[in-house]
């Protein structure tokens, strides 16, 4: 399995329960109860389940933002489980995350111009602020932001907008994998659409790994290869994404399936209101 | 130098918002009103030798107990009245502000110094760090805070070096658990995970992200403390701890009105209106800038 670029083996995150000054400590919290997953290079991976599943802990202890209690993660053939921050610090600019709330993830005293280009400039992607400005011009015009946006502050832009600024953040530091934790949950229909989309484009350019991060598995099966299915901090499922959605195994993935609203429409459903 | 070189190329519109904060801030009619008698003070303060009718330590026995202008008795010239050695109580109240300032700027500036170092340390590191200062900080707020200060300065002597130190080795506390929380809250943001998952230093994040995020609260606190620092100065000079009694302060003077309350109400009344009026105006204008300067709020 040499073409794994991310792979974590059997991870375990026990979240301690605060030790107060007259409490003892408490037995904490298993947010993840032994999880495997593999991303290979530029592929694209799904991560499901319903909320409290641990997909989000999962997606911090991937890119080392969570403590692992006991496991194993690998980056392109390293392990990098127990890596300190400082030797960590190179890795960074290779994997790159994307955030569920693109207002919460942009800080509001910075300029959106500030916030895109100091990651280069702190990894060196660019040679200097000149360099770094003709980057963050060149992708705001490839995403269409405006370009006037790049003085603004985060709560002046649009929703759409600043989830394209979060990807732009990402992409510009040119990483191996990205890891999107719900980016399209708080973006309307035709703003998700848009946001996947340059995401599939940036994954195809750029030979990117991915890792998308949902509950909604009709956003997962339009963009993934392979997807997982997450409950109560274990792997129930899974497969490449056709073969899950075509013929689930597990319950819960059932489960989950119907809950996706149908597509075909019931042709008795215009009158159902109009006989009563 | 970075910074300096992403500025050089800023256009107009971006140094035009760099400083639009102002606009807003005294756009706010709270820091309109708090503000500008704060800005009325200081430079009365500064100018009172200049404007000051009379000498404030100048005795005039003959004119004693002399009441302001429109009531019987009244001496043109004293534009508020005289005590009872004859000193010309305008000029006196003039003179106080310059200690009741200097006061409130430095002792609130040094106790912000302090408590939010501790605050964002705490805030910050968590863990024994966190647990550290917090028991200090408990401990710290468990003594009387009058009687501690009176304590201090009776320890190491007036002047006015002594009140400022004794309020800000007490009121730090007050910074400290407001800027800890704020810190807690502003590291569980996303953006504190974006900057992680760059790679910047734990230190960088706390003083370039986490900092300015903080800074509106931690302005507001000050604001407030410098009205509570005029009035414990007014405290330790009503018990006569603050500076020698040859340099005029309110507290002082309302410790001497208080004996003379029955001939002349209005050695008292002068200095007291302007102790109000002064923490009242710090108070609104704390207030308003907690409202101005939210980055969310301000539109």
């Amino acid at each position: 399995m040499t073409d794994d670029l991310l792979r974590a083996d059997e991870l375990k995150i026990v979240f301690d329960t605060p030790r107060g000054l007259f409490k003892r400590k408490g037995a904490g919290v298993q947010a993840l109860r032994g999880v495997s997953v593999r991303v290979g290079r530029g592929e694209t991976i799904g991560i499901v389940g319903e909320s409290g599943s641990g997909k989000t802990t999962l997606g911090r202890a991937l890119l080392r933002l969570a403590d692992v209690s006991s496991g194993r993660i690998v980056f392109d053939g390293r392990d990098i489980t127990g890596l300190g921050e400082r030797d960590m610090r190179p890795l960074r600019r290779r994997m790159q995350l994307i955030f569920q709330d693109p207002m919460a993830s942009l800080n509001p005293r910075h300029t959106i111009r500030r916030i895109v280009t100091e990651p280069m400039l702190f990894h060196r992607v660019a040679a200097d602020p000149a360099d770094a400005q003709r980057r963050a011009r060149a992708i705001f015009e490839r995403f269409s932001l405006p370009l006037a946006c790049l003085a603004r502050f985060p709560h002046e832009l649009s929703g759409g907008q600043r989830q394209r600024v979060g990807i732009a953040r990402a992409a510009l530091l040119a990483p191996d994998f990205v890891l999107a934790d719900e980016i399209v949950s708080g973006l309307d229909v035709s703003t998700q659409a848009q946001a996947l989309n340059l995401l599939k484009e940036l994954s195809r350019d750029l030979g990117l790994a991915m890792a998308f991060i949902s509950h909604d598995l009709s956003v997962v099966r339009a963009v993934c290869d392979r997807v997982y299915v997450l409950r109560q901090g274990l792997v129930v499922e899974e497969g490449r994404c056709d073969a899950v959605f075509e013929s689930p195994k597990h319950p819960y993935t059932r489960a989950l399936l119907d809950a996706i609203p149908s597509p075909r429409i019931d042709p008795g459903w215009l009158q159902r209101d109009q006989g009563d | 130098m970075v910074e300096g070189a992403l500025t050089q190329r800023t256009d107009v519109s971006a140094t035009r918002r760099r400083w639009d904060w102002i606009g807003v801030c005294v756009a706010d009619p709270k820091v309109a009103v708090g503000g500008g008698f704060i800005l009325c003070l200081c430079l009365v303060a500064l100018a009172a030798p200049l404007i000051a009718p009379h000498d404030p330590l100048e005795q005039d026995i003959m004119l004693g107990l002399t009441p302001p202008p429109g009531f019987a008795g009244a001496e043109p010239g004293h534009w508020l009245g005289t005590d009872d050695l004859g000193r010309d109580v305008l000029s006196r109240v003039l003179y106080g502000s310059r200690v009741a300032l200097t006061v409130a700027f430095a002792a609130s500036a040094l106790a912000a110094v302090i408590g939010s170092t501790l605050g964002l340390a705490a805030g910050w590191r968590r863990g024994w760090v966190d647990a550290a200062i917090s028991r200090l900080v408990e401990i710290w707020m468990a003594f009387p805070p009058v009687l501690l200060s009176i304590l201090l300065v009776a320890v190491v002597g007036p002047g006015v070096g002594s009140v400022i130190a004794a309020i800000a080795i007490i009121d730090w506390t007050r910074f400290c658990r407001v800027v800890r929380a704020e810190t807690m809250n502003q590291a569980s943001a996303d953006y504190v995970t974006a900057a992680r998952a760059v790679g910047f230093a734990p230190g960088r994040i706390l003083m370039r992200e986490i900092f300015p995020n903080v800074a509106p609260v931690l302005i507001a606190l000050i604001s407030l403390e410098m009205g509570i620092a005029v009035i414990v100065e007014a405290i330790l000079s009503f018990v006569g701890l603050s500076v020698s009694s040859d340099t005029p302060t309110w507290g002082g003077m309302i410790a001497e009105g208080r004996q003379a309350l029955h001939e002349g109400w209005w050695i008292l009344a002068a200095p007291l209106t302007l102790l109000l009026l002064t923490v009242l105006a710090f108070n609104l204008l704390g207030e308003g800038l907690r409202r101005a300067l939210d980055p969310v709020m301000r539109r």
